[in-house]
Formats: C-alpha cells, sequence, structure tokens
C-alpha cells in the first residue's frame, strides 16, 4: 500500500522520491553587494551558458513533471553562480517564455518548489495524437470540480471503475496511475478526511492542474455531456469565470522574506 | 537574422519535447499556419533559438520504411544519460552492450538470446535471464529499440537523438550509406572484396528503383541482392 499523505511541509519525510537536500536552509537571498560583486565576476556569456544548463535541467525534471527545487538547482546547477541567481534566473525565465512558450511558477514559496506550465492557448483542433492519459485526469478533474473541490477517493475509484475497469491496456493499475503518478505530477492532490476511522482520503485539484487547466473549459465540456447550458451549474459557473487572483506567485525570486 | 519565433515554433518545440520523434506529416501540421510554411526554414528559425542551450532538432531516416522522422537532441550529451532517469546503472550497461553487438553486427540486428547471454558478462551487478528480458521489453516500449520476429534493433528515435554518442562512441567501427552519407545500421553490402560500400535499405529501394540489373555505384559489379519494392 503506497503511503499517502498531504504533501505539506508540516510533515517530516516527502511521500515522494524528491532529492533529501538540507542546504536551501543555507542559501539565502544575495544582497545587493553580493549580486554585483557576482556580476563583475563572471562574463555576459558565461551566465548565459549558465543559464543555459538551468534550462536543460529544469526541462528534464519537467519531462517527469517532477517539482524543480531550488536548493538542488543551486547545488547542482547554480554552484559558483549562486550569488547572481537573480540574473541567471531572469535569462532563464525569458527563454523559456520566448523559445518554449513555457512559464516557470513557483508552486510552494516556503520550500521554493518550481513547476513549468505551458502559457500557449490551447489550440482548437491541435495537432497530434491526444493523449489517454490527459482525458482520464479531466475527467477526474471534471468530478471534483462538479462536487465544489473534494472527492472521496473510494467515489472517484467507483466512477472510474463504469469508465475503465482496474486495468486498462494504456494505462496499467488504474489505481496506481490515479494515486502515485497524477498526485506525484501535482494535478492531483490527496488529502486526509480528519476523523475518519479508517482513515479516508479526498482527491482535490492539484497546484498544476489549478495553473493549468481551465474551470471554464471544464464547464463547457459538462455542459455539451449533458445537453445543458454550462450557466445552470450556477456556483460552478461563478468559480470557472472569476477573474484571476492579483499578482500571482511568479517565478521571480521573492525579495521579501516571508 | 533570423526571424522571430512564434506561437507555432513554440507550439511545434513542445510537441517534440512530449512525444520525442514526430514524422513529417506531423511536422508540416504545424508549419501550415506558417507564412513561408517551409518545414526546414521553419526548424532552422527554432534551432538558431535553442543553440545557446545546445539543443538542436535533427532529421533522420528511418531505416524500416524511409521516412524521415525529427527529434530534439542535446547535442551537449556524449553519454546515454538522458535515459538514466529511467533505467538503473545496469541496465544501461545492458543497452550500451547491445548497442555494441548491434553497431558489429551485419545487418544492424541481433537477436534476443545473444544479448541475453550478454546479461551474464556485465560489470556492474549481473542480470538474470529473465530481468534482461524485461528490460529488453522496456526498451522497446519506450521506443529505444525496434523487435521484429525476436530481433532488435536501433529505433529512429534512438539514431537520431543518441547520434552524438554514438558518433562518439562508435567512431570508425560505424558503417555509413554511400547514397545518403548518414550512419547505417540494417543496409546492404557490395559483394566486392575490394569494395563493400554499404547502402541503407530504403536507399537501395529509391536507387536502383526499377533497374533490371542494379550495380554498384562505386565499383560497377552487379549488385546481388533482393531490391525492396522492385
Amino acid at each position: 500500500m503506497t503511503q499517502r499523505k498531504r504533501l505539506s511541509n508540516t510533515q517530516g519525510r516527502r511521500s515522494d522520491p524528491l532529492e533529501e537536500d538540507d542546504s536551501d536552509l543555507t542559501f539565502t537571498q544575495p544582497s545587493t553587494s553580493q549580486v554585483q560583486r557576482g556580476l563583475d565576476k563572471f562574463t555576459g556569456s558565461q551566465m548565459d551558458q549558465k543559464a543555459a544548463e538551468v534550462i536543460q535541467y529544469i526541462l528534464v525534471k519537467d519531462q517527469k513533471k517532477i517539482p524543480v527545487r531550488r536548493a538542488d538547482l543551486v547545488k547542482h546547477v547554480l554552484k559558483d553562480y549562486r550569488y547572481i541567481y537573480p540574473e541567471i534566473m531572469k535569462r532563464v525565465l525569458q527563454t523559456f517564455d520566448q523559445v518554449f512558450g513555457l512559464k516557470l511558477v513557483e508552486i510552494d514559496t516556503k520550500n521554493h518548489l518550481y513547476i513549468l506550465i505551458n502559457k500557449l492557448e490551447p489550440q482548437e483542433g491541435a495537432a497530434g495524437p491526444p493523449n489517454p492519459k490527459m482525458g482520464l485526469l479531466f475527467v477526474i478533474l471534471s468530478l471534483i470540480f462538479m462536487k465544489r473541490g473534494a472527492v472521496k477517493e473510494s467515489e472517484c475509484f467507483q466512477c472510474l471503475l463504469y469508465i475503465c475497469g482496474e486495468r486498462h491496456e494504456q494505462f496499467g493499475d488504474v489505481k496506481k496511475l490515479v494515486t502515485d503518478e497524477f498526485v506525484r505530477q501535482r494535478y492531483l492532490e490527496c488529502v486526509r478526511i480528519p476523523h475518519t476511522e479508517p482513515v479516508e482520503f479526498e482527491f482535490h485539484w492539484g497546484q498544476r492542474a489549478e495553473l493549468e487547466v481551465s474551470k471554464a473549459k471544464i464547464l463547457d465540456f459538462m455542459g455539451e455531456l449533458h445537453n445543458q447550458d454550462p450557466q445552470t451549474w450556477s456556483q460552478q459557473y461563478k468559480e470557472a469565470h472569476a477573474p484571476p487572483p492579483a499578482a500571482p506567485s511568479t517565478s521571480q525570486p521573492n525579495h521579501s522574506q516571508r | 537574422m533570423p526571424p522571430h519565433l512564434g506561437d507555432s515554433h513554440r507550439r511545434f518545440l513542445q510537441s517534440m519535447m512530449s512525444n520525442s520523434v514526430m514524422d513529417e506529416q506531423q511536422a508540416r501540421l504545424y508549419t501550415s499556419q506558417c507564412v513561408p510554411d517551409k518545414l526546414d526554414d521553419f526548424i532552422e528559425t527554432i534551432n538558431s533559438k535553442l543553440q545557446p542551450m545546445f539543443m538542436q532538432i535533427r532529421k533522420g531516416m528511418s531505416e524500416d520504411n524511409g521516412q524521415q522522422y525529427y527529434a530534439l537532441v542535446n547535442m551537449a550529451e556524449t553519454d546515454v544519460t538522458r535515459m538514466s532517469s529511467d533505467y538503473a546503472d545496469n541496465e544501461l550497461e545492458l543497452f550500451r552492450k547491445t548497442m555494441d553487438l548491434i553497431v558489429s553486427s551485419e545487418n544492424g540486428k541481433v537477436s534476443s538470446t545473444d544479448v541475453l547471454n550478454v546479461a551474464d558478462t556485465l560489470t556492474i551487478k549481473k542480470l538474470k535471464k529473465s530481468e534482461a528480458e524485461q528490460v529488453l521489453n522496456r526498451l522497446v516500449q519506450d521506443k529505444w529499440l525496434n523487435e521484429k520476429r525476436g530481433e532488435f534493433s536501433l529505433s529512429i528515435k534512438c539514431i537520431i537523438e543518441m547520434e552524438p554518442y554514438i558518433r562518439r562512441m562508435y567512431e570508425d567501427q560505424l558503417k555509413m550509406c554511400h547514397i545518403c552519407h548518414n550512419v547505417a545500421f540494417q543496409c546492404q553490402i557490395c559483394d566486392s572484396p575490394t569494395c563493400g560500400i554499404k547502402i541503407h535499405n530504403p536507399c537501395v529501394a529509391r536507387y536502383f528503383k526499377g533497374r533490371v540489373e542494379p550495380r554498384c555505384p562505386a565499383c560497377d559489379e552487379f549488385w546481388p541482392y533482393e531490391i525492396p519494392g522492385n
């Protein structure tokens, strides 16, 4: 049985195999004089090179949809360049934006975890074969959204049983895909329901889903499915079309200590 | 000064990153949004921006069907390390040894028996035959190897993405196609002992198409093999 816990920093061990590294405690934001000294030390092309290495590193991690820890970035890639971290990251962000159409977003401001999200508008009739895993994820996210943000684990699997059974020719073990992969990738969050004995869990939207998946589109899909106007689900409609939160946490390193 | 990237370029690049190999037909779906829609120019524009990161979109011909495929390559990688997140060290060693066998083979293929025998000789933690078979299956599933009738060959994904590694690792051992000048694994070899030029199977089909009496382009000796498609 896999251990499933809320992925929060209040609990010591993480359930997913992120590299254990405590050097984040030793990495603090460089002071302006440190940055200036750093800028004097390295040439423009050296900084471009270092930015390229950072980009490579993040892309590799992102292929597996594993969030990138700033501490690992500093320890394994930046090294001597750590004091000009802000300058390097500026170039990194720009390249992700202009070359890849991706955005680096901090999803955990305490532990400084980053993920890459797609900032391109999904195209109508997009090229490429549809991804069945994403189809399944979409169904689960819809279920959670229509249920106003949380669905019991048992209920979710009951629903999926109707759709695709326990083992699927392409996904393999459906439960494993949902509880392991989707949670690790931050598409779903698995949360313990308090005061339940035996302990029960429920699924919420994960941080990556919040950033990448449009609630409005889910509602439109529901509308088509049930042949109803999306507005008939008034609460969900309100939530789906609410204005985005002001000044979302971006990839620029925080200059104020939280 | 190469033109700026547009969203079409970025979509193409993102798709390359997730699909890893794309055939020409799929690739053209992206350029249709662009003016001009020439695929090579399109890719060249993207490559100019990828170069500082030692990445390139490269083209390769499948030795099975002769079609062109595109893949994103890390030019700085000189080892099979890009697979290290999916495979254990001894599994990677098995893969390297499988590649050794394929490169040194005449027909670019290796039987599963040969690979399983090699599993015994691993220097890092040995693999049991059943474990080695599992690794081979995964390599096929992950599209690094092709399997046909119990024989394994390098996939087009492997050939394109590992090209820097393959060239560096095997250098002089590699067979080169006389017609298209690219690395050849599955090919026909001229019978004449003083000649011995190699030609990819699809290149043979193209070059000798319709010829009743095919002759070697280098030494003019009769080309004794079956011409695919004739």
